[in-house]
């Protein structure tokens, strides 16, 4: 009696689904970059390019830990909108904008931002217009542990004058 | 009647919680109610905090551009939010 199997055709690694055109999350856990940026990069198969950025959390000093926190009613709604603005701007195929949220201590991914364009100064200008505004225009606090407890970390005028570029 | 305020980033430790909620047996609360509520019941640097431009004002999740004008009611959620730091 031979069980007869019905089956599929599979990659050979199962991909992270991604949302298309736009996949927005805000996470409260670790990621794994190499999945999602494989995953993102599979379902741009058209895109002529992908840039991306990778904002991790700097082994600064006696900084221990770092903070993010958010306002669930604006903040990843805010996110999409700006992924929607970088969406229609740049003429894209699509974006990826993932943020953390929690405690994360140094070396931890915060920020990923990826996109995919037909030629490659879009999706590095998207990239690029995407990262000045997640931050200093999207709605989330950041905080750092150090020695002597926590502390707020105010917005850079340097932030400023990036965010001024794109008006 | 009853606000809830919720304080965000740095608001937090000024106001020393996360959020406060307000009942008023009197009806509606306008913005000068609002800012002798936080400094009678919170502090007055929280009551100076929401007046200074710098600190953005959402109602229900509405980014405010008047808040001098705004009448709250029952079961709003105004939401105190200072400068922000992401990325």
């Amino acid at each position: 009696m031979a069980t007869r199997w019905r089956c599929c055709r599979r990659s050979a690694v199962a991909r992270l689904a991604i949302a298309e055109p736009l996949d927005v999350r805000l996470l409260d856990k670790g990621f794994s970059v190499g999945e999602a940026l494989a995953g993102f990069n599979a379902a741009h198969g058209a895109a002529g390019g992908v840039v991306s950025f990778l904002g991790k959390v700097r082994p600064d000093g006696d900084v221990k830990a770092l903070e993010l926190t958010h306002y669930e009613p604006l903040t990843l709604p805010g996110m999409q909108e700006l992924a929607e603005a970088a969406f229609a701007r740049f003429g894209l195929d699509g974006a990826l904008v993932w943020h953390r949220v929690g405690v994360m201590t140094p070396g931890e991914s915060i920020v990923l931002v990826a996109t995919a364009a037909r030629h490659r100064r879009d999706a590095f200008a998207a990239v690029d217009f995407l990262m000045d505004h997640l931050k200093s225009a999207s709605w989330l606090w950041k905080r750092e542990r150090r020695d002597d407890g926590w502390h707020w970390i105010e917005p850079r005028e340097d932030d400023r004058k990036d965010l001024a570029r794109w008006q | 009647m009853a606000v809830r305020v919720v304080y965000l980033g740095k608001l937090q430790d000024v106001a020393g919680r996360p959020e406060s909620e307000f009942s008023s047996s009197s009806g509606d609360l306008d913005w000068p109610d609002l800012v002798e509520v936080l400094r009678n019941h919170v502090n007055e640097d929280v009551a100076d905090a929401v007046c200074d431009p710098r600190n953005k004002i959402a109602v229900n999740g509405q980014i405010q551009s008047d808040r001098e004008s705004l009448v709250f009611k029952h079961g709003d959620e105004v939401a105190l939010l200072p400068p922000v730091s992401g990325g």
